[in-house]
């Protein structure tokens, strides 16, 4: 009796767990044919000349497009060069914003002074700087990599800040019960439980640093994703612009699937 | 035995806002004895904390004093433990890494010292949770851990701050008559403090009560309670109790 109980309740966990399957299948299908019938009629439209292939394109001039670059190796390289600088200017933002934070977490004076200015820096639409970047600090890799930096930093610096004063004032009176300072209040309280915070804005933070490198690349490179997209809608090779763009949907997706992936292994490790 | 470990003389402490100074505790002196479970009872909100802070040396007191008698004769200043109204396991360490967060914070994570909580971990049936994280374990279980974090330091007066007030009712007197052995079987000084007037009765030597805010000493009452097994449930049968609780429900009314 109590056996066949159990195979009752395990077959009910496994309808449920069918269903839960089933529904999950049906959305990535959805997904994928809502994505191959836009393809498909944007290809007919293209065909029957609904819309004019020269500006609109059609997925497979985008596919030639795409070929042709892949075997004179261009493509490899803006590719290369994009990611390279957003990487970078990813890593120096999470790296200067985490140190940004400690140290106004641990001057509450310092922050209040300088709270007017990073909500100014922050709200300043930051493509207004970059002509500045620019004459500061030529045509290059350097100025590309601020340019990135600025879009993003002052978000991640709030954002952190922020986090690390949402953290617990009784966890905090613990560690100062147990004889603590500051420092261990910060090391043992306000950095481990702020890790999923830290891990939202990199999320956040990752898509910023591109949208800075591209406008970055519209004003000053020979090279990179953003510097295709200028340089095809000014030659009027718009199956180039939209090859590039399409590139960068693939970028932006592949960068926030490595961070979930991270904040994946996070919470599998607690 | 009946030697003052700790003495308020005259303390007051005030917090202070743009709106205004509100006075926390007035003139407040009190002792505690080498190895008494003292409870401290008042109104909410009347400073009860306050205090604990104050003797935890967290705050400074605005006047007065705190004296103190080493019980190992040094000049130092008791060591303090401090459980606090939540047991605050941090999630991301294991229950042995959570309890020896004082003895990390302290530099003090000597083979001896880790030994020790080894062997308190063992005696408190925790033994078997050591490497598992808060989260699995239950509240009263979560609650002892948090005072091993506090035993494992050795202090020589345990402040209890409400500390079975997070917790569901029945978890609660199990709790809080576990505790209470636990204290009294390592002979610690304790000083608690509750709203809950049955648990201060059945859990300490002697009460204080304090008065509506700000705070001033109302009455110092010792407890003697006869043919109880020191279980809570006990303690509430004892012919006592109903005096005790009586005579601190009219207390505290008066002060209303």
């Amino acid at each position: 009796m109590k056996n066949k109980k159990k195979t009752d309740v395990l077959s009910a966990q496994e309808l449920y767990l069918k269903t839960h399957r089933r529904h999950h299948h049906s959305i990535t299908c959805m997904r994928i044919i809502l994505l191959l019938s836009f393809l498909t009629v944007w290809e007919l439209c293209a065909d029957f000349h609904i819309i004019d292939s020269f500006f609109f394109s059609s997925p497979s001039m985008v596919l030639s497009c795409f070929v042709s670059m892949l075997a004179d190796h261009s493509l490899f390289l803006h590719i290369g060069v994009t990611l390279f600088e957003t990487i970078i200017s990813f890593l120096l933002v999470i790296l200067i914003g985490i140190l940004s934070a400690t140290l106004l977490w641990c001057s509450k004076g310092l922050s209040e002074i300088l709270e007017p200015y990073l909500v100014v820096l922050n709200s300043l639409p930051k493509s207004a700087l970059a002509p500045l970047f620019i004459v500061w600090l030529g045509t290059g890799t350097d100025t590309i990599i601020v340019a990135g930096i600025s879009v993003a930093l002052f978000g991640c610096i709030i954002s952190l800040y922020t986090g690390f004063h949402q953290v617990d004032k009784d966890k905090l009176k613990l560690i100062y019960t147990l004889g603590g300072t500051k420092k261990d209040a910060f090391c043992k309280v306000v950095f481990p439980s702020s890790i999923p915070t830290i891990l939202s804005t990199m999320k956040v933070n990752i898509g910023l640093a591109l949208v800075g490198v591209i406008i970055g690349e519209f004003l000053a490179a020979r090279r990179g994703l953003g510097y295709l997209i200028i340089y095809g809608s000014q030659v009027f090779q718009l199956n180039l612009v939209i090859t590039s763009i399409i590139i960068l949907c693939l970028i932006a997706m592949g960068l926030y699937q490595l961070i979930q992936w991270a904040e994946h292994l996070y919470r599998k490790k607690r | 035995m009946n030697k003052p470990i700790l003495k308020l003389q005259n303390i007051s402490y005030s917090y202070h806002s743009l709106s205004g100074e509100v006075p926390a505790l007035s003139n407040i002196s009190l002792y505690v004895n080498q190895g008494e479970f003292l409870a401290v009872v008042g109104p909410s909100g009347c400073g009860k904390s306050t205090l604990l802070s104050l003797i935890a040396r967290l705050l400074e007191p605005e006047s007065g004093t705190i004296s103190f008698q080493n019980p190992d004769g040094s000049l130092n200043y008791p060591g303090i433990g401090y459980m606090l109204q939540h047991d605050h396991l941090l999630e991301w360490r294991t229950i042995f890494r959570n309890i020896t967060l004082g003895l990390e914070i302290q530099h003090k994570m000597t083979p001896e010292n880790l030994a020790y909580a080894e062997h308190l971990l063992a005696e408190y049936g925790l033994k078997k949770f050591r490497n598992k994280h808060p989260g699995e374990l239950s509240g009263g279980m979560r609650q002892r851990a948090a005072l091993i974090r506090t035993l494992v330091l050795n202090p020589d007066i345990l402040l209890l701050d409400e500390p079975f007030s997070a917790l569901d009712y029945q978890t609660r007197l199990s709790v809080s008559d576990d505790i209470g052995n636990i204290i009294r079987t390592t002979g610690k000084t304790a000083i608690l403090i509750t709203h809950d007037l049955s648990e201060a009765i059945s859990l300490a030597d002697r009460i204080i009560v304090l008065s509506d805010r700000p705070a001033v000493v109302i009455r110092d009452l010792p407890i003697r309670l006869t043919n109880y097994d020191h279980t809570p449930l006990g303690a509430r049968s004892a012919p006592e109790f109903r005096y005790y609780f009586n005579l601190l429900w009219k207390e505290l009314s008066h002060e209303k």
